[in-house]
Order: structure tokens, then C-alpha cells, then sequence
């Protein structure tokens, strides 16, 4: 499938790729997806007591633009707020990377990460 | 050595013409490009020269006599011609036929299409290795059976059927056999005669011969096989398929045929087979959770479809862009459904999805083998540093106990 160039480039240099500590208490980790899909990605946000999110890691399991669509994401929800965050929108990741019609799916399930890890750790707070 | 990049080896999806073939069809463009049947001159009788020695190559490769080859456009077409031609020629008899869920788009499709105008098909379970039952064949035909068709070789797992057997039961039973042998030709053995056909589809492209040109194997003689045509007109090929025959691409393939029978006794296809053994050994030497697809005993001796467990396959194919194969990922299909084939195998979808096909052929080299080796290993280690999947099976978590989120 011929790729847009940002697309590539998120594939090929993956920003953020790795873990965080899933115990810590200022970490919340979203799993989405599931393997029989062909889909599955994990975002982690370690968000500090101003409620910013400083780090984000993700690993994902799936095409050429899942791991893009959440590679980007964790640049973007970089230094925002968890209500900041929150309100990223799918349209926006499709968007920004071009995606065709075929592969938006990627962009909601990036979507369904950002809010299953801030929902994770405002569990672990109570 | 240095190798050439991108390397193909994708030779189930297509062949590159051979040399010695495109040479043998130049001539027919430019100087000798008569119409065979034109009967009343050099120029055509030039062209019908070409033509059946090139129909007299393609029947000696399948041990047939030329007057049983029947020039199409392609397997596709031949499949139609032999499922479409047979059903609509015996409607009177009955309106039953048997297949299996592996064959070939053209096979489904055309059985789909004689569904939907009111014959019954019945598609036989393969196992795990991709195999039919034969006793499951022997209790599925009925009284009003007129045809089974059963690949030699698939496409995508490259296993091959008990065709003599199947045949064998068909004869008795007296139910027509036809038999794709597309995948298998120029790449195992196949004789009509041991192999009870009644009906076989060619494919020049598939054995480095040019695109656009195949033929239908229909047998002469007891008990009689007749067909419906298609395509209607001139009544070129005894009426059974009108058209002007293309000179040079039946040129083309019965050179591709020669040499395709050659391959099977001048040492050709073991080297491929080598080839093919030197890639499965050299990714299992490196990496641990590399699944084969398809049963390995019964398979071409080109192919190979493995699955990278933890890794999707079109994040795999798009890593090793510099190697040609495919993937029965979901992804590279546009219905988003992964292999068909794969699923009738009952391979787990997270295993569909990860699965990848190589095809080895002659012009592929051992430098092209040992890059891809490298190159795949080196990606898979890269692909499952990013997966999840990865990480948790390797944390000793078994992934079917978790309950997915699944959108």
C-alpha cells in the first residue's frame, strides 16, 4: 500500500516506543484492541500532580498506521492536560497523517488508548 | 555478493518471463503476425505452425495429446470454462458440486455464481495442514454429482491434494474431476493419465512464461466429457472457445512449458527447493515463534507461509519493503478480512494476521535468500520490541486469558 511520508515516518522512526511502570501511581495505561483484530495498542501516560501528562510510551501490535496513528499520539498528548488530552479526536490523528478511508479505524482505536489510560488512572486515584 | 534490491519472491503471484521464452515470441509481433486462421496463405500458416507447436509443449508437460488443450486467457478463465461449461453441459443430470473452501477466487467465485442460478455446492473441510478427507469426499457425492474440482497445489500454503486418489474415487463414482494445477506445474510432477483428470487448468504466468494465456485440459474419449462454451463467435478451439488465437503468448507458453518440464529433471526445482529449505532453516535459526502455515510434507517445494507471532503482517511487509512476498494479513486485503485460506485451516486470526508468503523460482539466488534472512530477522526483533503481545507473552502471560477490548 503506498503510504503518505508522514506516515512512514512515524512507522520507521516510532517516537516514545517502550513502557512505563504500569504499578506507579501517576501512570495510566490503556490496552485497546484485541489480537484477533489485528489491533492492538497500549498507551501509558504518566501524568504529574498538576494533572500534566510529562511522559508517553506505547507499544502496539498492528499495521503500518496503528503503530503510526499512536506513535503520534504520544507526541501530541505530550505537555497537555489530561482534559486537554482527553478531547483528541480521531478526525485529528487521521488528519495529521493522511490516513485513507480503509485505515481510520487506527485513528479511532489511538483515540479509545488516550481515553482508556486517563480513565486507568483516575481509577488508581479514586 | 551483493544483491539487487527489491528482491522478488513472490512467485506465486506472478513469474518473471524467461529470457529464452520472450525471444521465442518476438517474432511473432513484428514479421510473423498472421492470424492461424487464416488458411489461405504464408502468414497464416506460419502462425498455425507457431501455435501447435507451442499447443503440442503445453500438452507434453501434462502428458496430454495436443488435440485435449484448449487455449484461453488464463486459469482464470479455464475455470470458469471447466466449472461453468460442465455444470451448464450436464444440467439434465444433475446440479451438484463438490469443491473446497481453499481453491482458487475463479473456482469460488464461479460455484458462487452457479449457486446463485440454483445448483447446490458443497465444500469439503480440509484439516489443519490443509488437506481434504477423501472419505469425506467418497460419502459427500450424490446421484446428481456432475463435477468435483480440487487444486494440485494452493496458492497461498503451497499444500498439495491427493489428486490421484481424489480422481481415482471420482472415476469410479462417475463424477467429472477437474483439477487447478496452476501452482503445481513446472513445480511437482503431474501426468493426466496417474492423475484420473478429466479437466486441468493452466497458467502461463505462473511458469515464467507472459500474462494473458493459459489453457483448459479437456479429456478425449470414454466416458465423454462435453462442455458448454463461454465465449462464442468464429468456433476457434473445436467451438469450445472462439477467438483469434494470440500467435506469440501460446509461443511464449509452450516455450515456458519446455522449460517448465525441464525443471523437473535437470535439477531446477531442487535448487529452488534448497533455496526455499535455506529460508525456513535460517529464520528458525534466529528467531524463536515462527509458525508454519500448511501441512510441510505436502507442500510445493517453493513455498514457504510462516506467521510472526507477535507481529502484524503488514507492519512486517512494510519493514521488508525491499523484499517482494505477501501477507494473508487483513490489512493488505481491502475487505480488511484476514486469508480465507488460512481461516478454513482454523488458524487463529492474531495468526492470520501475522502470517507472510514466500515464493521461491528459478532466477532467485542464494545472496537474495541470505539477505532476506537477515533482513527479516532483523525487523521481526525491531516489530516485537514495539508489540505488546510480545512483552506479555514473554512475561509468561497467556493471551487468551485476557478479555480484549475490541472495537
Amino acid at each position: 500500500m503506498a503510504y503518505n511520508d508522514k506516515v512512514i515516518d512515524h512507522y520507521e522512526n516510532p517516537h516514545n516506543v517502550g513502557v512505563l511502570d504500569h504499578q506507579d501511581d501517576s501512570v495510566g495505561t490503556g490496552l485497546v484492541g484485541a489480537p484477533a483484530c489485528g489491533d492492538v495498542m497500549r498507551l501509558q501516560l504518566k501524568i504529574n500532580d498538576n494533572g500534566i501528562i510529562e511522559d508517553a510510551k506505547f507499544k502496539t501490535f498492528g499495521c503500518g498506521s496503528a503503530i503510526a496513528s499512536s506513535s503520534l499520539v504520544t507526541t501530541m498528548v505530550k505537555g497537555k492536560s489530561i482534559e486537554e488530552a482527553a478531547t483528541i479526536k480521531n478526525t485529528l490523528i487521521a488528519e495529521e497523517l493522511s490516513l485513507p478511508p480503509v485505515k481510520i479505524h487506527c485513528s479511532v482505536l489511538a483515540e479509545d488508548a488516550i481515553q482508556a489510560a486517563i480513565a486507568d488512572y483516575k481509577k488508581k486515584r479514586g | 555478493m551483493t544483491v539487487q534490491t527489491p528482491i522478488y519472491l513472490d512467485n506465486h503471484a506472478t513469474t518473471p518471463a524467461d529470457p529464452l521464452v520472450v525471444e521465442e515470441m518476438l517474432p511473432f509481433l513484428l514479421q510473423n503476425f498472421g492470424n492461424p486462421a487464416s488458411r489461405n496463405h504464408s502468414f497464416g500458416w506460419t502462425a498455425k505452425e507457431a501455435v501447435e507447436l507451442g499447443r503440442e509443449r503445453v500438452a507434453a508437460l501434462i502428458g496430454a495429446s495436443p488435440k485435449e488443450i484448449i487455449i484461453t486467457s488464463g486459469a482464470t478463465e479455464s475455470n470458469n470454462l471447466a466449472i461453468k461449461g460442465v455444470a451448464y453441459q450436464y444440467a439434465s443430470r444433475g446440479k451438484h458440486i463438490i469443491t473446497v473452501p481453499t481453491e482458487h477466487k475463479a473456482v469460488l467465485d464461479s460455484c458462487h455464481t452457479l449457486e446463485r442460478e440454483g445448483w447446490e455446492v458443497t465444500y469439503l473441510n480440509v484439516d489443519t495442514e490443509g488437506r481434504i478427507s477423501l472419505e469425506e469426499l467418497k460419502n459427500a457425492i450424490r446421484k446428481d454429482t456432475v463435477l468435483v474440482s480440487v487444486m494440485l497445489a494452493n496458492n497461498e500454503i503451497g499444500v498439495i491434494q491427493p489428486i490421484s486418489e481424489i480422481g481415482a474415487i471420482c472415476k469410479e463414482k462417475g463424477v467429472f474431476f477437474h483439477c487447478d494445477a496452476v501452482q503445481g506445474l513446472g513445480r511437482i510432477p503431474f501426468d493426466v493419465a496417474t492423475a484420473n483428470v478429466d479437466l486441468v487448468s493452466i497458467s502461463a504466468h505462473k511458469m515464467y512464461g507472459p500474462k494473458g494465456i493459459g489453457a483448459l485440459y479437456v479429456r478425449r474419449g470414454r466416458p465423454r466429457l462435453r462442455l458448454q462454451a463461454l465465449i462464442h463467435g468464429g468456433g476457434h478451439e473445436r467451438g469450445l472457445r472462439s477467438g483469434t488465437l494470440a500467435t506469440h503468448q501460446i509461443v511464449g507458453f509452450g516455450k515456458a512449458a519446455e522449460l517448465a518440464a525441464e525443471d523437473l529433471t535437470n535439477g531446477g526445482i531442487e535448487r529452488v527447493r534448497q533455496l526455499r529449505d535455506r529460508l525456513w532453516d535460517g529464520l528458525n535459526a534466529n528467531l524463536e515463534d515462527v509458525i508454519l502455515n500448511g501441512s510441510w510434507e505436502h507442500r510445493l517445494p517453493n513455498n514457504l507461509n510462516v506467521s510472526f507471532a507477535y507481529v502484524e503482517g503488514e507492519a512486517m511487509m512494510m519493514a521488508i519493503k525491499t523484499i517482494a512476498c505477501s501477507s494473508g494479513s487483513a490489512c493488505t486485503s481491502a475487505s480488511l478480512e484476514p486469508s480465507y485460506v488460512l481461516r478454513a485451516l482454523g488458524v487463529e486470526d492474531e495468526y492470520a494476521h501475522s502470517s507472510i508468503r514466500f515464493g521461491i523460482g528459478r532466477f532467485t539466488t542464494e545472496a537474495e535468500i541470505d539477505y532476506a534472512i537477515e533482513l527479516i530477522t532483523e525487523k521481526v526483533k525491531w516489530l516485537r520490541e514495539m508489540s505488546p503481545l510480545y512483552e506479555m507473552a514473554k512475561a509468561g502471560i497467556d493471551l487468551k486469558t485476557i478479555e480484549w477490548a475490541a472495537h
